[in-house]
């Protein structure tokens, strides 16, 4: 999905204004209920997807909020089938290998448009942006030929250079931001003292972008992460097949076992570093997604 | 030229001495980007292009690599295929209610997320579960929900509806999901507009005897138009696009075709290249015409990062 509007990392200074002038005021009861409701609406789904992760046999067609005779069968079969095992592993490499990438190649490029004094850098911005727009359609019809012919069908290349297609784009705009967040004078200070351009870069600017270079490689690697039409299109076994792909396979494959017990145990299981990395970063993926649209 | 306006603008003693030892400023700047440019010609412009090429041929279904210059042909066979033009309603249907329905759930919730000082980390927290649940997953959430003997839909309404196979019904169940699985990430943008909006302007009205209603309307949402405005455009272009959801949850069957799912079946199961890749040329065309919007809503924003 590429989830960004991402621009700037400001929006998280006027916050701290907020609360000052409201800390009198006692919060109304109807308020806990709107506040119940929304946490009921963001996790029952997932508690559902859970209860049936852990019931097999007749207790998965019983309809029940919970199960009656709780049990791990379904994650155990999920950590015996060798695809999901393989799955993972092909998904952790194309989402690293495409974010350390995009982060390395897009750094250099965000840094010259957010520092450095030269012509076109509008039409290069707006070219960037764009991109992140693209269908992935429009990427993955001319691949599924091309791949075939040049003979990376089915392969973690084959599925890192499309996902590069949106994390770099991604990567150089969440970064001009942040660049061009960090105070000039330090690094003008750094110059003055006889660094190079490229010294200034690398001691000053990359080590005081270091939260912004976190929060792009977030966002590349969830977004890289959860990419489905690549790697539904782009492979054609268990080899190169990512986490997505292979969970949408478990249930094409066995129509009718209707094995959603062990799909919902894979879905848990999957779903657990990405909460994680949420409950973490949670700050700095908020200013990342949404600093974009408070400026308009 | 340019090089004479940099030694006025810089001009002192320690800029000369640093000139002579580093790299001059446009030669870094065009080392440092043109990797980039370079990488995006490669993943981005020439796949494009190829596939532009692609979708004015024939390929023989017969004989692999045979093909024939078909002109306009593919592009005059989707636009009279009355499949494509369902992909292309379901598509706008899906995108029209499920924006709407993530603007006015994702508005009351940030509403909400503001006023609540206690345990609005907590929130913001439980709120990102949905952002951060994949797609494929939020798919099988909906599927465990719904599909009857698991689920507890047809229980709860006393129904016995084939969700998923059924034709309106299809539809609202992927609706349904997107919107749970992105209507917290809408809310997060409009709460970031609501927490710029300085509260000596809400003192002020409350002082003029302003009602909380007039609040609302006369303060707030003008003052939210803009960052509301911009993810609206950006949900549009990430629901024309929609792929995950059909295509795990129906098969893209039982009115869910979109537009990406008719075009990856035509070329990807049916090896129709010329049709699949001219469905995908439409496609890349309606997004781009609403990208264009997009970027001139922002385009503020990237002259703002362009300045020197």
């Amino acid at each position: 999905m590429a989830a960004t509007t991402a621009e700037a990392p400001q929006a998280a200074a006027p916050r701290k204004k907020k609360g000052a002038g409201t800390a009198a005021v006692k919060t109304p009861w109807w308020l806990y209920v709107v506040v119940a409701a929304i946490v009921i609406f963001c996790l029952f789904p997932f508690y559902w997807m859970i209860n049936i992760s852990l019931k097999t046999g007749a207790d998965l067609t019983n309809g029940s909020a919970y199960p009656p005779n709780p049990t791990l069968k379904n994650y155990q079969s999920v950590f015996q089938n060798g695809d999901f095992t393989r799955a993972l592993l092909n998904s952790a490499v194309v989402s690293v290998v495409t974010t350390v990438a995009a982060l390395t190649v897009g750094s250099f490029c965000a840094y010259a448009l957010a520092r450095l004094r030269f012509k076109g850098k509008f039409p290069i911005l707006a070219l960037v942006l764009s991109i992140t727009t693209f269908p992935a359609i429009a990427i993955a019809a001319p691949l599924f030929r091309l791949w075939s012919d040049i003979g990376i069908f089915n392969t973690w290349i084959g599925l890192i250079i499309p996902n590069l297609t949106f994390a770099l784009p991604l990567a150089i705009y969440i970064l001009v931001s942040f660049f061009k967040e960090i105070p000039k004078d330090l690094e003008e200070a750094a110059l003055v003292d006889g660094a190079t351009y490229f010294q200034a870069f690398r001691k000053v600017v990359v080590p005081l972008a270091a939260p912004g270079l976190a929060t792009a490689g977030i966002l590349t690697f969830i977004g890289v992460w959860n990419e489905f039409l690549f790697a539904i299109t782009l492979t054609s076994s268990p080899k190169a097949r990512t986490v997505p792909a292979a969970i949408a396979f478990f249930t094409g494959s066995t129509q009718f076992e209707r094995p959603l017990g062990t799909v919902s145990a894979a879905s848990v299981i999957i779903s657990i570093p990405l909460i994680f990395l949420v409950l973490f970063f949670q700050k700095r993926i908020v200013a990342g997604l949404t600093a974009g649209a408070v400026k308009g | 030229m340019a090089e004479a306006t940099t030694s006025v603008t810089e001009a002192g003693p320690q800029q000369t001495q640093r000139r002579s030892k580093g790299l001059s400023e446009r030669r870094l700047a065009f080392l440092m980007v043109s990797p980039s440019m370079v990488l995006i010609a490669l993943v981005a412009a020439y796949p494009i292009g190829y596939g532009i090429w692609l979708s004015l041929h024939e390929y023989s279904v017969r004989v692999a690599g045979l093909s024939r210059w078909a002109g306009l042909r593919n592009y005059t066979t989707a636009l009279g295929d009355s499949e494509w033009w369902a992909a292309f309603t379901h598509t706008m249907i899906f995108a029209a209610s499920s924006v709407t329905l993530e603007l006015l759930i994702g508005l009351g919730m940030a509403m909400a997320m503001h006023a609540a000082f206690k345990g609005q980390g907590l929130l913001r927290t439980t709120v990102l579960v949905p952002w951060a649940v994949l797609t494929v997953v939020t798919a099988v959430m909906w599927r465990t929900m719904f599909e009857s003997p698991l689920g507890f839909v047809n229980t709860l309404l006393g129904t016995d509806t084939v969700w998923l196979g059924e034709e309106p019904y299809a539809l609202i169940v992927i609706i349904l999901a997107d919107v749970w699985k992105t209507a917290p990430f809408m809310a997060l943008l409009i709460l970031a507009g609501l927490q710029v909006i300085p509260s000596e302007i809400y003192e002020a009205a409350k002082v003029d005897g302003a009602t909380a209603w007039q609040r609302f309307t006369r303060i707030t949402l003008p003052l939210l138009t803009p960052a509301i405005l911009v993810a609206l455009i950006f949900r549009t272009l990430d629901a024309l696009r929609v792929f995950d959801l059909p295509f795990f949850l129906t098969n893209a069957k039982s009115g869910t075709s979109t537009l990406s799912t008719i075009a990856q079946e035509t070329f990807a199961s049916n090896r129709i290249y010329g049709l699949g890749s001219a469905m995908a040329v439409l496609t890349f065309l309606i997004v781009m015409a609403v990208s264009f919007i997009y970027i001139r809503t922002v385009g503020g924003n990237i002259r703002g990062l362009a300045e020197d």
